[in-house]
Parts: C-alpha cells; structure tokens; sequence
C-alpha cells in the first residue's frame, strides 16, 4: 500500500507531492532498517509516540519495505511506452482513468518480480526486529547458541532453512502472479 | 465571445468551405530546441472534409496533427475547433491557457490513429474498443459490446472478439485501432502514416478500411500518408507541407495531375519513379 502510493506521488505532476515522496523515500532507503527500528521504538516514546514492539516493528519494517517497493511502482509506471498514455488522451480518458485501466494494469505485471524480490527481504528482515526484545526466530537461535557454544553450526544452518521454508510459498506465489499477468502481453 | 472574422485563404473559398470551419490553424508556429519545426501554419478543415498532408519527413507532418489532439502545444498562433479557442480557455471574456478540464471538453470532437497502433495489450480486443465509451462516454455496456462488435465486424474482426492484441498481424491492429477510435464518434479524426509501420502485404486492408469509412462518414479526416494513390482516391483536398509551411495544395486532381512549385515536382517524382 504504501509502496503504491509513495510510488504514484513520485511520477505525479504536482512537483510538491513528487519532493515529498522522493524524501521519504531516500530517507528510509538511505538508512539501515535496524536505524529506523531503534528510532521507532526507543526514540520516538521520548516525542510521546510509545509503540508496542510489536506495532514497532511492522510501523518501521512497513515504512522501509513501503520505500523499496515505491522504486519498484516508479520504475513501473515509467516503463509502460509513452504511446499507452497518448492513446488514453486521444480517447479522452481523465488522468485518473488513465492510470487506472491503462498503466496500472500494465505496470502491476512488471512490479510482481520486485514486490515477490521485497517480500522475501521484508521475512529476512524480521531478524532484525528481534534486537528491538520482540523474539523472532534468530533472536531464538541465539539464545540458544548462548546456551551451548557447539550448537552454533547446526543451530544457524537451521534457522537457514527454516527462513527458507518460510520463504518458499512466497518465492512460488510471486512466479505464479507473474505468469498469469504475462498472458496476452508481448509486443504490441 | 465573438467569433472574429477569418481571413480568406485559399484554404476557405474550396467549395465545401462555406461552412465553417471544424478546426482551424492560424499562424502555428513550434520550435523544438533550436529547429523551427512549423513556421507559421494556416489551415482550415471543414466539417466532413477529407484533407490529405503530404510532405517529406520531418516537415512538420505529424506535429500539426498531434497538436490537435492536444498532445503537442503550439508555442503561437490560434488553433481552433469549432471557433473555439483549442489551448485557451474564457474567462470573463478573456483568455486563459486551458485547464485539464476545458481539454477534455475540446478532445470529445477529436480522435486519433497511430503509426504504432498503441492498442492497449492487457486488454482483449473487444475491451480495447469498449472500454472508452463505457468509462468516458459513459454508455451501458450493452450499448457499448453493441457499438464496438458492429464496428469491428465492419473492419473485418468480428470473429478477434477474444483474442489479445498480441495475437494479430499488424494489419489487424490497426483495424482494431480504427475501430477503438470510430466508435468515439469524433468530428475529426488524425491519421498518422497509419501504414508505415505494416509489412507491405498488410498495407491495403487496412487503406480499404479508411476508404470505405471516408465514404460513408460525415467525420472530418485530416490523413497524413506517404501512400499517394491512397491520398488521390480518399482526399478532397491534398495539402504539401515542405519545410514548416504549407507549400501548395489543391484538389488531387491539381496537386498530382498539375503541381505548381518545383519542390511539390521533385516530392512526386520520387513517389512516381517507385
Ligand atoms: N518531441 C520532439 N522533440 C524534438 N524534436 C522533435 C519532436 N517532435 C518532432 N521533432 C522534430 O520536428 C521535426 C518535424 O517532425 P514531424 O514528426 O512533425 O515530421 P513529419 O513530417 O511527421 O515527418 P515523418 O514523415 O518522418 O513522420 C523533425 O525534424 C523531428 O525530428
Ligand atoms: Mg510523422
């Protein structure tokens, strides 16, 4: 959601609404995600914004992933060939009607690759969440691995595939959306 | 607002020019970075009539009919349709530069073809035909599935209904193309070199297809082509753009049969020696 919604403000003809989004989004690309937890979590209470860790954690990962996923809108919408937007003119469609039933539905099919890239990434980036006390699956390994040295090998080869598993409906779902939408494109 | 009064040019004493005009141009000049690509254009369509624009590429062919179509803006001069004023709007009797708003309101009599076809491939082709006079003109859908299959069958596509745009030849894309924009019902419809992009066996369906519309519509057709049999048998009036400027025109009878200027010569020789 948020990821469409910075990324329509950043090819929106109000100059206003493209700088905005464009801040947001190099703020949160341009900072590390475990910056922007603590931040959410243990800074902004001192402003009087007290989150749970839980609501933390997906306020700052939502934000993050939201950042990466607007390129991925932008670099959509800005792939759709020019003559689509002129065809819509000449038909006399409103600008939101344009994007609505023209772009959109071709730069949706082009966006499935990187939103299906950024899910996996926003799962991995879960770990992170772990340092902010929320207790997710690395966090769980390690206390583990304090317990017994030895364990260390297994214990993170494990938690390896366990990602992976976790990721694996993901990665198929995305390929899935991706063929769908490839029907009836090619060349036109 | 009073409509002033026009000037007479060659372009408004043609026979059909008693009528006023559908869309005008008066003195349009464009000027990209530093190559002045029209230098001061005057131009007069009549409703119905079927104007053909000739002239060697770069002339400026395209840009005066993407103009009317509002997709390029002139940096002067007055384009018209329907007397009025095409890039401004009134305001208390003044002119203001055109709003979103006062385009869609002009863009309703106008409607375009491309040398690319620009169909719409996410969409069959039935929804490329139906999908603007459902959302734009706001027709039924019934009225619409009626108007885009009548128009279809008539350019020979009946039975493409379901298919995608990616599954025709170009030749047929460009029918569908023809259809998308006919069922808008504009009173000016552009054509630009709507062949030049097809194989050469493909070339004569899709002419056949304008001819027969050019004889049974009353829409007004601006035509730029370098097909000139084509332009001879579907123009009342044939226009040679050379240079940015309306070098001659006349019937085709005079612009093919009879042309004054030496470049108009040279331009139809080459045409004729192919
Ligand atoms: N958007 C643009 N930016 C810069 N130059 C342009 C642009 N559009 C057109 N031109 C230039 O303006 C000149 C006239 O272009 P135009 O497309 O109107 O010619 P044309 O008569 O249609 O030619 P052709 O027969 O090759 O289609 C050309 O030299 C072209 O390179
Ligand atoms: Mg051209």
């Amino acid at each position: 959601m948020i990821a469409i919604i910075a990324g329509l403000g950043r090819v929106s003809k109000f100059t206003f609404i493209r700088k905005v989004s464009a801040v947001y989004v190099e703020l949160f690309r341009g900072t590390s995600l475990l910056v922007q937890l603590f931040w959410v979590f243990f800074a902004l209470p001192a402003f009087g914004i007290q989150f749970t860790a839980f609501l933390a954690s997906v306020v700052a990962l939502g934000l993050n992933y939201g950042a990466y996923g607007s390129e991925v809108v932008r670099s959509a919408i800005l792939a759709i060939p020019k003559g689509q937007t002129e065809a819509s003119i000449a038909l006399n469609m409103t600008n939101f009607q344009r994007m609505r039933l023209v772009i959109l539905p071709q730069a949706f099919r082009m966006m499935l690759p990187g939103f299906g890239n950024i899910s996996i990434e926003l799962l991995k980036g879960t770990s992170l969440v772990s340092l902010i006390t929320l207790t997710d699956l690395t966090y769980k390994g390690l206390i583990l691995q304090n317990a017994n040295i030895s364990y260390t090998m297994p214990v993170f080869t494990t938690l390896l595939i366990v990602y992976f598993i976790i990721a694996l409906p993901l990665i198929f779902t995305a390929k899935k959306l991706e063929k769908r939408y490839a029907k009836g494109v090619a060349n036109v | 607002m009073s409509i002033p009064e026009r000037k007479l040019t060659t372009s408004n004493i043609y026979p059909m020019k008693s009528k006023k005009p559908i869309a005008s141009y008066e003195n349009i000049k464009k000027t990209y970075g530093d190559a002045e690509v029209l230098k001061g254009v005057d131009l007069n369509i009549a409703p119905g009539e079927k104007v053909a624009l000739i002239g060697p590429s770069g002339s400026g062919k395209t840009t005066i009919i993407r103009m009317l179509m509002t997709l390029e803006q002139p940096d002067s001069g007055m384009i018209k349709v329907e007397g009025k004023p095409l890039w401004y709007k009134e305001v208390n009797g003044k002119l203001a530069p055109a709003d979103e708003k006062h385009l869609r309101e002009m863009r309703k009599n106008i409607g375009m073809v491309f040398q690319h076809f620009n169909l719409f491939p996410h969409m069959t082709i039935l929804r490329n035909v139906t999908e603007a006079p459902v959302h734009v003109l706001g027709l039924s859908k019934e009225e619409a599935h009626r108007r885009a299959v009548d128009m279809l069958e008539k350019v020979g596509l009946g039975d493409k209904l379901d298919a995608y745009p990616s599954q025709l030849s170009g030749g047929q894309k460009q029918r569908v193309a023809i259809a998308r924009a006919v069922v808008m019902q504009p009173k000016v419809m552009l054509f630009d070199e709507v062949t030049s992009a097809l194989d050469p066996e493909l070339v004569g369906e899709v002419l056949q297809v304008i001819k027969d519309l050019a004889k049974e519509t009353d829409m007004a057709m601006i035509l730029v082509t370098h097909e000139m049999d084509f332009a001879r048998d579907v123009a009342d009036r044939v226009i040679f753009l050379h240079d940015g400027k309306i070098e001659e025109e006349g019937t085709p009878k005079e612009i093919f049969e009879n042309p004054k200027s030496e470049r108009l010569r040279t331009f139809l020789s080459r045409f004729l020696k192919g």
